[in-house]
């Protein structure tokens, strides 16, 4: 190893290190949109956070650059100011956007699957793997043959010998 | 079967079940939803004119009357597909058409309406889309049918064409217009 690979390979991993811990993902909220008013800015920010731009299929508003993110950051924002309530600001989006708007889907019946779905999906995989630890506990399986319920046939027939046979001595013969 | 056959088979059958439920599923409308602010009052809304010498248009305006509130700009290439017929269809009926023009400049519009003919009664320019982003508008054409107490009872995403103006809007517009 020469003296430029000794002295470079700290490197190789150490950059990658601090640009990951120094990088934070930007928002893309644009300075005259921001308020004031600090506290209303951080609810503005926390709620933006939660609603989907509705043209960007699976961005938050706060993420996006996309023109009508910002239409929606600048009228929850109004909202805001107007006096809302972050309950009141996001049933006055959700009225106008549909129940999409939400990231978070809302808890009712017809979300039940997706919220339980995952769940059941995983208790089914623990149970199934833990009758696969089971049987295995159990003891090796008999190979199939045994289990055959005549018991008598043989695992390759006469015919199936003949052919393995035949390969055989073809690979032989190369 | 035996038992272990059967158990093998349960993925297939869990995900084949799934698959089924994807394919035979009703799908969810193109969001956002189209009737989200079905049977609410138009926000208010004052609008300025395209143009210096154009009046402008306020929701106050609207009340009283029957009318389609068409969602437009110059930049949009299905507005422009949908343009004749819009043309045609402010020649044929007596129903005022009410344009937004959204998200456009003034001169675009002026130009785009004077090279096709207009077919708006009155128009307001919303370059910001603020009205739109307070409709839930998210791209255009769209057309609202708004009656006489100022709400809104039908909503198109999409260009308009005879099948939907024969199907939906003509008799829409026609209860809305003879009942009181």
């Amino acid at each position: 190893m020469n003296i430029r690979t000794t002295l470079f390979r700290p490197l190789l991993w150490i950059v990658p290190l601090v640009w990951v811990l120094t990088v934070w993902p930007a928002a893309a909220v644009e300075p005259d949109e921001v308020l004031d008013d600090p506290v209303l800015e951080a609810r503005a920010r926390a709620i933006s956070a939660e609603l989907r731009c509705v043209v960007c299929r699976n961005q938050s508003i706060d993420d996006s650059n996309a023109p009508l993110a910002r239409d929606l950051r600048i009228l929850l924002r109004e909202r805001l100011q107007a006096g809302d309530t972050d309950e009141e600001a996001i049933a006055y989006l959700v009225d106008r956007y549909g129940e999409y708007i939400l990231l978070k889907p809302p808890f009712k019946t017809a979300t039940l699957a997706l919220w339980i779905g995952p769940a059941l999906m995983l208790i089914g995989a623990i149970a199934g793997f833990a009758m696969l630890w089971r049987r295995r506990a159990a003891g090796p399986a008999t190979p199939p043959a045994q289990t055959d319920p005549q018991g008598a046939s043989p695992a390759l027939t006469d015919a199936d010998r003949a052919l393995l046979d035949r390969i055989l001595r073809q690979e032989e013969a190369k | 079967m035996t038992r272990r056959r059967f158990l093998s088979l349960v993925p297939a059958l869990v995900f084949g079940a799934i698959g089924v439920g994807l394919v035979a599923a009703p799908r969810e409308e193109a969001p956002p939803t189209p009737d989200a602010l079905l049977d609410r009052p138009l926000p208010e809304f004052s609008l300025p004119g395209l143009g210096a010498d154009s009046p402008g248009l306020s929701s106050a305006r609207l009340k009283g009357r029957v009318a389609l509130l068409h969602v437009f700009a110059s930049w949009c290439g299905t507005c422009r597909a949908e343009h004749p017929f819009l043309v045609r269809l402010a020649a044929e009926t007596d129903t005022p058409i009410i344009g937004i023009n959204w998200k456009d400049r003034a001169g675009a519009a002026l130009l785009y309406l004077d090279r096709g003919g207009n077919p708006y009664d009155a128009t307001g320019a919303d370059p910001n889309g603020t009205l739109g982003a307070r409709l839930g508008v998210t791209g255009v054409p769209e057309t609202y049918v708004i009656d006489r107490d100022g709400r809104i009872r039908y909503r198109h995403i999409g260009p308009l064409d005879d099948r939907l103006w024969e199907s939906v809007l003509a008799p829409l517009l026609n209860k809305l217009e003879t009942g009181a």
